[in-house]
């Protein structure tokens, strides 16, 4: 069992099932707090990330498929996309295939949120290129609304993301410009980031 | 340099007097009153009464245990605020007053700050994530690129304020936090309660409600129990979640309900767990006082930052990351 992230909630192993190259994402437990809870929140939160990828499916966004739940062992079997991340390819590629795939993350962005799903992670590490197409992973942070609040705090946490980690300043311009045509409230959204880019609460070491 | 520091942002005033020496802190005295409402919750005019009848006491038995002279007083600091627009304004009356008399610069500092400085300097931490509870605050902060930001915090009221309010209506006076510590001792059974973590922000008054509806269905200790447990468990997940976005492995408790053994226990197994370090000051910091104030007071003058009088007006709703934070 190879793992191959750990998070503050969560940890991702590689696995086989049925014969299929798989990740699985499991909850840990967690000692400061009695059994009761524990099991309860991540069983709750197992099931919750569950339906908001088949959520992000049905909007159309592109989410590894989901072969299995296990709530006893709080683990999610899921597709192992076997692609580049695109925080690792995005600045060596030519103009042209970035503002095609910022115009591609902006498009899956207004997806979600006219959908009322909030990521609550999108950072480039975040997304996965496959065969040509662009795949969102880690839900693991994401919740159902439809607030121009969590919106704007969705798309913040992106321009971070691009300002730590790639060197290009026109990506966020770029991403927002599809986000715009592809979504109606975009206007309000953006008066958020705004907003809350004053507010500097948000900030991170992005890796 | 020696420096006089006033707190009274609630229901304490507090007087600490501080000596700094290279990056040591001495604390040379540290005394305070606390107001403790007849019935019911904190009433900022009369708490501020409180504040104004005992300074002129406190201050003469605050400078007899330091032993300190008033000729030795280099700077006076006080509470600028977030607090009770009452009380903070019957702190910041003293200061400039003392600092008018004696001819001393003043300096108004942020209260939230200031409960992450002392922990900063009494416990030999270096860069963690603060996690401030006390009855109007429930804060995780840690410094990035300048300031004190704020990554997470209540979305409606303070813990303390939650733990009180429930320890009212069972019949405990304020404040009920360390009797409901008591009674949660002798809890066997977890009552479920609602969990409301979102990202790294909580909320408090859902899982209060909850609680209140269930007086006289079951135990009080069994309440007094699950809302500890619930309440707190929400507070290590933030506050774990906050070290990993951060990528810091201190964790620091402050604030008055940071006394709570169970909640020492919770962040410490937490900062086990993911190989980090857990530091709590001694409880005469952890709660409101002065010399957190005096403290901070003379890391913010040392490092340049001067006031005029007539800046030192109190700010009720002072934010913490809006300092600009010239000493680190």
């Amino acid at each position: 069992m190879e793992i191959i992230k750990r998070g503050a909630e969560a940890e991702i192993y590689l696995s086989e099932w049925h014969g299929r190259d798989v990740v699985v994402k499991r909850r840990v437990k967690k000692g400061y707090r009695i059994r009761e809870i524990d099991e309860r929140i991540r069983e709750t939160r197992t099931k919750k990330e569950a339906i908001l990828m088949i959520s992000a499916r049905k909007a159309g966004v592109s989410v590894p498929i989901i072969y299995d739940i296990r709530l006893d062992e709080k683990e999610i079997v899921m597709q192992y996309l076997k692609g580049e991340r695109i925080k690792d390819v995005i600045d060596y590629k030519n103009e042209g295939w970035q503002r095609k795939i910022c115009g591609e993350i902006g498009r899956n962005i207004a997806k979600l949120h006219s959908e009322g799903i909030i990521h609550g992670d999108i950072t480039t590490s975040n997304m996965i290129w496959m065969n040509g197409k662009l795949y969102f992973i880690d839900f693991g942070l994401g919740m159902r609304s439809k607030e121009n609040e969590s919106r704007g705090v969705d798309l913040h946490l992106l321009m971070e993301a691009f300002n730590a980690a790639h060197k290009n300043g026109k990506f966020f311009q770029w991403v927002m410009e599809a986000y715009e045509k592809n979504f109606e409230e975009s206007e309000e959204v953006k008066r958020k980031v705004e907003e809350i880019k004053r507010r500097g609460r948000y900030m991170r070491k992005v890796t | 340099m020696i420096c006089l520091g006033i707190e009274g942002t609630a229901h304490t005033i507090g007087i600490g007097i501080v000596e700094k020496k290279g990056n040591k802190c001495n604390i040379l005295a540290n005394l305070s009153r606390m107001y403790v409402p007849e019935k019911g919750g904190i009433h900022p005019r009369e708490a501020a009464n409180h504040h104004a009848k005992n300074f002129p006491t406190l201050l003469k038995e605050t400078l007899e245990k330091s032993g300190v002279g008033k000729d030795e007083i280099d700077l006076i600091s006080f509470s600028m605020g977030p607090g009770l627009g009452p009380c903070l304004r019957t702190a910041a009356t003293a200061a400039r007053t003392l600092s008018l008399m004696l001819d001393l610069p003043i300096i108004g500092v942020n209260h939230c700050i200031a409960h992450l400085e002392i922990g900063r300097a009494l416990t030999g931490c270096h860069d963690p994530v603060l996690l401030y509870v006390s009855g109007g605050n429930t804060q995780v902060i840690a410094f990035m690129e300048g300031k004190y930001r704020v990554f997470g915090e209540t979305l409606d009221i303070g813990i303390g304020n939650c733990i009180d309010k429930f320890g009212r209506e069972i019949g405990l006076g304020f404040p009920a936090g360390p009797k409901i510590e008591k009674m949660a001792e002798k809890g066997e059974k977890y009552v479920e309660l609602p969990y409301s973590v979102k990202g790294m922000d909580v909320s408090f008054s859902g899982i209060l409600t909850a609680c209140i509806n269930l007086i006289g269905k079951e135990k009080k200790e069994d309440l007094c129990y699950s809302l500890q447990e619930t309440c707190f468990s929400m507070l290590a997940e933030v506050a774990e979640r906050a070290m990993a976005h951060t990528e810091k492995e201190e964790i620091l408790l402050g604030g008055g309900v940071a006394c709570n053994k169970r909640l020492q226990e919770m962040i410490g197994v937490m900062a086990e767990e993911r190989g980090g370090k857990f530091f709590v000051p001694p409880a005469e910091f952890l709660v409101d006082n002065g010399a957190m104030i005096a403290w901070t007071g003379l890391l913010m003058y040392e490092s340049g930052v001067r006031m005029n009088i007539e800046e030192t007006k109190v700010r009720q709703n002072y934010r913490t990351d809006e300092v600009e934070i010239k000493w680190r």
